[in-house]
């Protein structure tokens, strides 16, 4: 185990010590102590290490993330895990806005709640959320999976494209182009098994949820959809 | 009562020709006409500027045997590896999505042999365009359309985009005939849907986040690359104050004749400031910071030769980018093509609906039939004689200036021809002391 004071040697040595490491790297477990709220912790790591933050972190913790996985025993500010390719981020506590943007690929779970435009743009990336998620979340997301085992506030999935987003809870509303959808066999497969990689399997079962999608009717302009844009 | 003249049919100004077929067009489609390109308008520019040249009290420098350098060196600021350009005089971003594939590498190609940076666009980074640009600039986009952090590592500058001069505040839409099944797939989006563009970035707004984002993207990429901010001719002394405040390594200012791929005429036509009106505010934001020279100011929008580029250092840019005069060097608009122009409804020079794919001169499309007409080897070595050709002719006004770089050019060199043209530059009125604004009234 790699034990990284960061308020001591600063964040630059942090994201170098954790760039030099590559696939054959032996310090594969790494602890970062004393967060403090900074920001860009763990941005750009591209090695399959397990790095442990021992408090809160700032905006964009995890950014850009690539194969490591990522644990945040405390709470994330702003965009953590965007625009994310690979790997797993887990945050023990809350997500601030923009929790998983533009994310591509691999896992996000939140335990607790993340707040507004929770998987903006995302792109690929699967997103379990243990709460609830604020407003505005998945605007125009346009692939992955997002499951909330809470509620979704305003505006869910506004100009949705191809995500497939799955709620517990309630819905305070649809965004433009979001409708509810059948939920068939192969989505409570699909469901299942990311429950059960987002930790939540104990907590809820497929068949409590609803999946919302894409009407597409605002795939192509029409003048006559003119109200929703 | 024959005698009598009649009065002769009088046009109106408020309702003209072009106004009546507008409203005509949009009464039987029910839509707002989009199109690409710039401004159209006839606006105050680089043309209401003269150089002054050498008299008695200055003395101009030989030509051809004195030298007169045009190098740049951009993002000296914080960036352990700033880029250093030959010439000034650099390519702005434009997609591949926008342009073919083939057009992207004779920009990468041109650039290359002139000695300058091209820059990518939204959708990503191309192998055509890498491969060909040993300066690339890689876009960071509200989008995120292909990025992902090899491509930030492995490009030479990234470029945050806040906004770009065609329409500050706007978004953009990349209409589904041109989404081919490469584009669709860098863009992580279905095949021949609308691809929207978002108008502002997903996961930050305002100065303070933007100098967080900055310093998230410096992370990444080890603090090695230049960050640009881009933003369009809306508020040019705050946003360039704010790109500043922010730890950016170079502003780049879009005014609104700066083109776009594709969005609405109204936007383009009325919405932000022509590139004269910006450059002042611009420069006195650096200047009033301490900045000028040590965060590089980059401009663009209606930037077409040698004169255009000295007139824009002159008022204390650092460096100029060219989007549609590279196009045009590479054989957009060629009257060669007029036939087919024609049947498309158009004519050579008049021809800015890129979005919908069908430019006969293969470089707005990816149809294959018509990509595959145009020649990047080609087309690339027509670029960079372009690209000579303006170094050269700004080279020529800077002698006669009595510079010895480019850099070197001042307001000092100017005066205007238009009272509007004084007041926005900020030089004298032709045959007078008066600055509009600044000396009295």
């Amino acid at each position: 185990m790699q034990t990284f004071d960061l308020a001591a040697k600063g964040l630059r040595e942090l994201n170098s010590s954790l760039h030099a490491l590559k696939g054959t790297t032996n310090m594969t477990e790494w602890e970062v102590i004393n967060p403090k709220g900074a920001h860009a912790i763990a941005a750009g790591v591209d090695a399959p290490v397990d790095i442990t933050v021992r408090g809160s972190t700032g905006y964009y913790c995890a950014g850009m993330n690539k194969q490591a996985t990522i644990r945040i025993k405390g709470s994330a500010g702003p965009g953590v895990a965007e625009n994310m390719m690979s790997g797993t981020v887990i945050i023990d506590g809350d997500a601030s806005q923009y929790a998983g943007a533009t994310g591509r690929g691999g896992l996000l779970v939140i335990k607790g709640n993340a707040s507004s435009r929770c998987g903006i743009s995302m792109k690929g990336i699967d997103i379990v959320v243990h709460g609830s998620i604020g407003h505005m979340s998945c605007f125009m997301a346009q692939s992955g999976n997002m499951v909330v085992l809470g509620d979704a506030g305003d505006a869910l999935g506004d100009s949705l494209y191809e995500a497939r987003l799955f709620v517990r809870g309630s819905v305070k509303s649809l965004g433009a182009d979001c409708i509810e959808k059948e939920m068939r066999p192969e989505h409570l497969a699909l469901l299942a098994d990311l429950l059960k990689r987002g930790e939540a399997d104990h907590k809820a079962k497929p068949e409590e949820f609803k999946r919302y999608g894409s009407a597409r009717k605002l795939y192509n302009f029409n003048i006559d959809n003119a109200e929703a844009y | 009562m024959s005698d009598f003249p009649h009065t002769p049919p009088k046009q109106s100004w408020t309702f003209s020709n072009d106004v009546n077929a507008e409203i005509r067009r949009a009464a039987a489609t029910g839509i707002y006409d989009i199109r690409g390109g710039g401004s159209k308008r006839r606006l105050p520019h680089f043309d209401d500027l003269l150089f002054l040249g050498a008299s008695i009290s200055r003395y101009p420098l030989e030509g051809y045997r004195e030298k007169c350098a045009t190098d740049v060196w951009l993002g000296t600021r914080f960036a352990k590896k700033p880029i250093h350009l030959d010439i000034p005089v650099t390519i702005a971003g434009m997609s591949f999505g926008a342009l073919s594939g083939p057009a992207k590498e004779a920009l990468g190609r041109g650039a290359t042999a002139a000695g300058t940076s091209t820059t990518t666009g939204d959708g990503g980074m191309t192998e055509e365009e890498r491969g060909h640009s040993k300066t690339l600039v890689y876009q960071y986009l509200p989008s995120r359309y292909g990025m992902n952090p090899d491509d930030l590592r492995r490009c030479d500058a990234i470029e945050v985009v806040v906004g770009q001069g065609a329409k500050p505040g706007g978004g953009g839409m990349l209409l589904g005939q041109k989404i081919s099944d490469r584009v669709a797939n860098m863009r992580n989006l279905p095949k021949g849907i609308d691809q929207r563009s978002a108008c502002r970035h997903p996961d930050w707004t305002g100065p303070d986040d933007l100098e967080i984002k900055i310093l998230e993207l410096r992370e990444i990429t080890d603090w090695e690359k230049p960050i640009y901010v881009k933003v369009g001719g809306a508020r040019p002394y705050y946003d360039t104050a704010l790109a500043v405040k922010a730890g950016a390594d170079v502003v780049v200012l879009d005014g609104m004749q700066g083109g776009t791929a594709a969005t609405q005429d109204v936007f383009i036509e009325n919405v932000g400031m022509p590139i004269l009106a910006c450059i002042p505010q611009a420069v006195k934001a650096l200047q009033d910071l301490g900045m000028h020279r040590k965060v590089q100011l980059i401009v663009s929008g209606g930037i077409r030769s040698g004169a255009d580029v000295a007139k824009a250092m002159a008022l204390g840019a650092d460096a100029v980018a060219i989007g549609t005069a590279a196009l045009i060097a590479l054989g957009d608009n060629d009257p060669a093509l007029e036939e087919e122009y024609r049947k498309l409804g158009t004519t050579a020079g008049a021809y800015d609906d890129w979005h919908e794919g069908k430019d006969p001169a293969g470089i707005t499309t990816q149809d294959p039939a018509l990509f595959s007409r145009f020649d990047p080897v080609l087309g690339g070595r027509r670029l960079k004689n372009y690209l000579k050709v303006m170094t050269l002719e700004a080279q020529t006004i800077a002698r006669a200036c009595g510079k010895n770089h480019l850099h070197n050019l001042e307001p000092e060199d100017l005066c205007a021809l238009t009272i509007e043209g004084a007041a926005m530059a900020g030089v004298p009125l032709a045959g007078t002391n008066w600055i509009p604004g600044r000396n009295g009234f």
